[in-house]
């Protein structure tokens, strides 16, 4: 047998590893196998330490960032604050168009649904100056149509009727105003009273006798005898029955919210114009204009 | 193998190192974790290759040939184990075992205690281990890998930098001689 010199037993060695390492990827391969005991045994061995590393790490990482990296943390709470005042200011102005977006949607919505009556909408840009008289100004007037008398609704109900209409802007009363009225009715029992305003949020039904039977949150629509709002629209619900001497006294919560109005339909008609069904033949009545004159009450 | 001695080589003096009891075992379960673990916590880790460091290190200390390459190979073979299933065991094995080879027998004829000498042959390793892999990859396993790119050169001088520290870090775990 050959003897190896000593000085080259090292090299002997490192072809018999190399040759066995070769042989062991040969063998992986050709068995698609990966050695899953050794590795099994390797991970098992190792994990223990990896496992211990990691939450030793997350020890001292958490004592860091929580007790001595916190030199810059006023600094950004500061920035933090200024962004989420910003984002407030953001979120407010988005919300304030997402809604303004809805009201538009039901205006739209509104006026294709009554595509035969001549309509405009137009923007509240002001109210009364003063608690004297309950008005609101609109940014449309006689350049879009807009005369005196011409009805002003939304799509939830009656509004009030144009007083005063000039170039560019018109002045609207609201059904609110001691002086506005409107011709209407009970919607279940069909009994016919004007409802005014007080100058006050509610609405009063004037001449209701004592002897008719009314129910609190009945609808009232309009009745269309006013000759200026076409019939059906909502006008508001009873809230309160009293009896009275002749009449009832009945409160009405407008349909319409008065006090936060934005955008609103003019009727560009100063004949009466039936809206009831889109479909229904229409039955308006006499083309007159005039103005909303309280008149006495009729039982259908 | 434990005992310290001299190996003179003409004129040369170079002392082989006497580690003390289960430095190597821990030095390289460490180095094993700190590979396995790192890279998740520090992306910028996976470029350091500290089995192969610690393959270097104890292989030009103990200036052994025989017990360089065979602890590459295990060094080698637990770092395939803990690579996942794509790499097959003897990838690394076969690498560590040259490399643990080389650096003994370099070892044995070089004094390797100065940081630039630590500093270019561990560079000069890293580099003719990762030549060591592609050809493994290449000739034995049939799968394409470039023989050489920007990112293993910055990867070689970043190992030959951590070298120079991590070096005087085990120098620690030398036994008086």
């Amino acid at each position: 047998m050959v003897a190896i010199p000593s000085r080259h037993k090292s090299l002997v060695l490192l072809a018999g590893v190399i040759v066995l390492q070769v042989l062991l990827l040969a063998v992986q391969i050709k068995r698609d196998s990966q050695g899953r005991l050794i590795r099994v045994w390797t991970v098992g061995a190792v994990s223990p330490f990896e496992r211990a590393g990691s939450y030793g790490f997350g020890w001292v990482r958490d004592v860091w960032h929580h007790y001595f990296a916190l030199q810059n943390t006023a600094k950004d709470n500061e920035q933090l604050r200024r962004q989420l005042d910003t984002l407030k200011l953001q979120n407010a102005q988005l919300q304030g168009k997402a809604a303004e977006a809805d009201r538009l949607a039901v205006l739209l919505n509104f006026r294709q649904s009554h595509g035969d009556v001549p309509m405009i909408t137009a923007r509240v840009i002001g109210a009364s100056a003063g608690t004297a008289s309950l008005t609101i100004q609109l940014d449309r007037g006689e350049r879009d149509g807009i005369r005196r008398d011409m009805g002003v609704i939304t799509p939830d109900g009656v509004v009030g009727k144009v007083v005063e209409s000039y170039a560019n802007d018109s002045k609207v009363l609201l059904l609110t105003d001691k002086e506005s009225g409107v011709g209407a009715k009970l919607a279940d029992s069909g009994i016919q009273s004007p409802v005014g305003g007080q100058g006050e949020p509610l609405l009063v039904m004037k001449y209701v006798p004592n002897d008719d039977s009314v129910n609190l949150g009945e609808r009232v629509i309009t009745s269309g005898t006013d000759r200026i709002f076409p019939r059906d629209l909502p006008v508001g619900i009873v809230t309160e029955i009293k009896p009275g001497n002749p009449f009832k006294q009945i409160r009405v919560k407008p349909a319409a919210d008065l006090e936060r109005l934005e955008e609103v339909i003019v009727l560009l008609s100063l004949h009466p114009v039936d809206m009831k069904k889109a479909g229904e033949p229409s039955d308006a009545q006499s083309s007159a204009p005039g103005a909303v004159s309280p008149s006495p009450v009729v039982k259908r | 193998m434990n005992d310290a001695f001299d190996l003179r080589m003409g004129e040369s003096h170079i002392e082989v190192h006497k580690f003390r009891a289960g430095a190597i075992i821990v030095a390289t379960l460490l180095a094993l974790v700190i590979q396995s673990w790192a890279p998740i916590h520090f992306a910028k880790a996976a470029v350091l290759d500290l089995p192969l460091l610690v393959t270097i290190y104890f292989g030009l200390s103990r200036r052994n040939p025989s017990t360089g390459l065979l602890l590459g190979m295990a060094i080698g073979l637990l770092q395939d184990s803990l690579s996942g299933p794509r790499v097959p065991l003897g990838l690394y094995g076969i690498a560590k075992t040259i490399i643990g080879y080389l650096a003994s027998s370099i070892g044995a004829r070089l004094d390797t205690e100065h940081p630039a000498a630590r500093f270019a042959l561990t560079a000069g390793f890293f580099v003719a281990h990762q030549g060591i892999i592609v050809i493994t990859r290449r000739i034995l396993l049939a799968q394409p890998e470039p023989w050489f790119n920007m990112r293993l050169a910055i990867a070689a001088l970043v190992n030959g930098i951590v070298a120079v520290f991590l070096f005087l870090l085990l120098d620690r775990l030398r036994r008086p001689s």
